[in-house]
């Protein structure tokens, strides 16, 4: 523990937390410091996957440390009044703190943080506040006690830990293939191309916590015998890249990057970033490597597997962003420490996304097995607005939805893959009553259509035939044939498909045909939308009771489809009705009923 | 989601002269190795906002890559645009959070505002809309980013009001 001569404030910048407003409350606290009234040193740290108590705040003083939430450049000025000025502590806002139980400590208490170990702890611009947090020192170690490369790979292989990118692959077993392969150069990758849209572990980590990757990047350069490695990042992510090139460029003038690293005569590493130009099937390891190249992002066959033939036709060392944080840390603890934590096949720790109709979205880290519900009910808070819970979407686009009664399924490869879902890389979309889960499975499909790099016709144009019959359904025109031609298009496009993206785009809708069938026929058969959410098939009408005559809605309707007297019955001429809602929205009386 | 950038109407290719002069230092700057193609054409379009048809040959003879392979890699990836765009972009997060949270009701309400379609430019120049998946805020959800800011916790009307609020500004601006 430092020593503290003055109260330390630090800051959240991540960029979740400048979207919140974080960096408006840094520029505030930048200016109170000026004025000179309140002393205190000032810091900056990335993201504690809060987010939904961004911008967060933390104070240390010799009274411990407090979390604030919600602390927007309005707020923080009073809060350092009170805090600093005054000592006292402001509970109302208080998120977590050292000495007393504050508001949201269930959302930190029942994580286990590995991957993250750092984020939102340190300052990820400073190689040194990294090094006060054991960054650097399993690399250091294996060098100085010359571990032989097969006894770390060997460590790797114990600790049970399996590829954080979706495909779940050993990582020790990875490694081992890669250093079995005779060549004179060979590469480390570092999957950042995080494609799944609305999953961002990688980016918090990347942003939090640089030099944790760097440094396993390092041990599984020396365990499989290569000197260089790249770390492919989407563009998308421009505060990721930045602090990653800074880190870089730290490391490098300390000497752990380069020519004989760490002052070590056998052992030399370099890393540079790579620009992703989006294309989410360049997360596919062999399209990445032809990204990297300079060539269209398209898979090709394997084998040859990377680890005989990848970049450069070189053997090549995969791996995801998560996997390389979780190394040096496995190498520090050692393989039983990190075994010793999840279920029995599937070890250590997940990183998971939460967001969606949750009350606690945000970034949580937890040991494999710990069932659905706990990280819902017990770190998530429950549901939004006191609904119900439906559904949760784990693996994006290539993944499915586990429906609410079972929400007792452990979180692991095994358990995870027996629902029809996948654990993919850790997007957890939480769903309430209000979500279609037909229209749930159109915009995954809908994005894998239009992601498909195009070389293999089932997934070109059997995804394209399946969202055609995905809107007819939803634009109320399904038939009653469809959900077997689902079936069947389905079936086809996962056998014969090159890569995961096509063997996979089918399973959003086939997870969403086995959990919720009634939902599909209710569209075809009844021609309603049990969710209320698929336009075409809504109804509005007014309720003749509860109408009061306040004419709002028609005046508010667009195409002027209501009619009546002031404080008379309104109602809705349903040839000029678009369902827009507009008069579901105005009404104050609860009069329009949507069926 | 990607959307589609790629110009079908004839008018962009007469399009007007660009000054290629300074895509020579970044020629200088990657040389070319192989693997560079891609950020060749990233640093012309950060220069440019976009990638002129003549960024083309220009990249062709500097490489040796033949102009046809550069198309392919320019119009497979998303990143890339063949025509110029709006002094604003506003990029409508539609990754899997948002669109749970109807994200669509900003994309309708943008869309009918401007007139423009999805990836489309405004024919003063001032806006393009464009629809991106997730912007790594999704506890904010629904998101939009236009320039650096990012806008969460939307619906529609707010979408127009900030919209309105720039446009504002530009007029003040040029009065
Ligand atoms: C279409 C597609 C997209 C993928 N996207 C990603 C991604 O964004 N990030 C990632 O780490 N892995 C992604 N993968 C998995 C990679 O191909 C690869 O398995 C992974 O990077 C290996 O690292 P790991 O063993 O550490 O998981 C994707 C796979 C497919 C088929
Ligand atoms: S399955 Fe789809 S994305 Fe994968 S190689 Fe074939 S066409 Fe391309
Ligand atoms: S807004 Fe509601 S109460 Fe007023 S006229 Fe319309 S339906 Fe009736
Ligand atoms: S607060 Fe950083 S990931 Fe959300
Ligand atoms: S899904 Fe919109 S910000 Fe992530």
């Amino acid at each position: 523990m430092e020593v503290l001569h003055q109260p330390k404030v630090i800051v959240g910048l991540g960029s979740c937390g400048i979207a919140a407003g974080a960096a408006k409350t840094y520029e505030r606290l930048l200016d109170i410091k000026a004025a000179g009234k309140l002393n205190f040193d000032l810091a900056k740290t990335s993201c504690v996957g809060m987010c939904y108590k961004e911008p967060l705040v933390e104070i240390h003083d010799q009274r411990g440390w407090v979390m604030y939430g919600d602390m927007t450049e309005d707020r923080i000025e009073q809060l350092l009044e009170r805090h600093i000025g005054e000592n006292e502590i402001v509970e109302e806002y208080a998120v977590s703190a050292s000495s007393f139980k504050a508001s949201e400590d269930d959302f930190l208490k029942g994580q286990l943080r590995i991957a993250l170990r750092n984020c939102g702890h340190i300052d990820p611009e400073s190689i040194e506040e990294a090094e006060q947090h054991r960054a650097y020192k399993a690399i250091q170690n294996i060098l100085a006690l010359e571990i032989p490369a097969e006894e770390v790979i060997q460590t790797v292989f114990d600790s049970g830990l399996r590829g954080r990118g979706g495909g779940g692959f050993l990582t020790g077993l990875k490694w081992r293939f890669a250093a079995q392969s005779e060549s004179d150069e060979k590469y480390i990758i570092c999957n950042a191309d995080e494609g799944d849209p609305g999953a961002f572990m990688d980016r918090s980590l990347l942003e939090g916590d640089p030099h944790s990757v760097l440094e396993g990047m390092m041990i599984g350069g020396y365990a499989i015998g290569a000197s260089h490695g790249v770390i492919y990042c989407r563009a998308e992510y421009p505060l990721a890249i930045k602090r990653l090139n800074i880190a870089i460029r730290q490391a490098k003038s300390k000497g752990y990057l380069g020519d004989q690293a760490f002052g070590n005569k056998n052992f030399s590493f370099d890393i540079y970033v790579k620009e992703g130009a989006g294309a989410f099937v360049c997360g596919e390891e062999t399209a990445l490597i032809a990204s990297i190249e300079g060539q269209r992002g398209m898979p090709r066959k394997r084998p040859p597997f990377p680890a005989v033939s990848g970049l450069w036709q070189k053997p090549t060392n995969i791996n995801n962003v998560e996997t390389w944080a979780n190394i040096p840390w496995i190498i520090n603890n050692g393989s039983e420490a990190y075994a010793a934590l999840g279920t029995e096949k599937s070890k250590g720790t997940k990183v998971f996304a939460l967001t969606g109709k949750i009350k606690h979205g945000g970034l949580v880290e937890v040991p494999m097995g710990i069932t659905i519900n706990d990280i819902i009910f017990k770190l998530g808070g429950g549901i939004q607005d006191g609904k119900k819970f439906k559904a949760v979407q784990l693996g994006g686009p290539s993944g499915g939805c586990i429906p609410a009664h079972l929400g007792h399924t452990a979180v692991d490869y095994d358990s995870v893959n027996a629902t029809g879902a996948i654990m993919g890389s850790g997007g957890m979309v939480v769903m309430d009553e209000s979500t279609c889960m037909i229209d749930l499975a159109k915009f995954f499909l809908r994005f894998t259509q239009d992601e498909s790099c195009g070389k293999c016709t089932f997934c070109r144009i059997g995804t394209k035939r399946m969202l055609e019959i995905l809107e007819r359904i939803t634009d109320g025109k399904g038939e009653a044939q469809d959900i077997e031609r689902l079936e069947t298009l389905a079936d086809q496009i996962k056998n014969n498909s090159l890569c995961g993206l096509g063997q996979t785009a089918p399973n959003p809708v086939l997870t969403t045909l086995k959990y919720f069938r009634e939902e599909y026929e209710a569209h075809i058969f009844q021609k309603k939308c049990p969710a209320k959410v698929c336009k075409p098939l809504l109804h509005y009408s007014i309720h003749p009771t509860k109408c009061t005559g306040c004419t709002v809605c028609a005046k508010k309707c667009p195409t002027n489809a209501i009619d009546g007297e002031r404080k008379g019955l309104h109602t809705i001429n349903q040839e000029l009705c678009i369902q827009c809602g507009e008069c579901y929205t105005v009404c104050r009386f609860d009069a329009v009923v949507v069926d | 989601m990607r959307i589609h950038r790629i110009a079908l109407e004839p008018q962009a290719l007469a399009e007007k002269q660009y000054d290629l002069q300074p895509l020579q230092q970044v020629f200088a700057k990657y040389k070319y190795k192989s693997g560079s193609l891609i950020p060749l054409l990233q640093a012309a379009q950060e220069h440019f906002g976009f990638l002129p048809a003549a960024v083309f040959p220009a990249i062709a003879q500097e490489t040796g890559v033949a102009e046809s392979v550069i198309y392919g890699v320019a119009t497979f990836y998303a990143q890339f645009r063949l025509k110029p765009v709006g002094k604003n972009i506003i990029k409508v997060c539609h990754g899997t959070a948002c669109h749970v949270q109807n994200a669509t009701a900003l994309t309708d309400a943008l869309r009918d505002e401007l007139g423009v379609k999805d990836g489309g430019t405004t024919p003063d120049g001032l806006f393009t809309l464009e629809s991106v998946a997730c912007l790594g805020c999704c506890s904010l959800a629904p998101v939009m980013m236009i320039g650096e800011n990012t806008h969460g916790k939307l619906n529609g009307k707010m979408a127009l009001k900030i919209l309105r609020s720039i446009k504002n500004d530009a007029l003040v601006l040029t009065q």
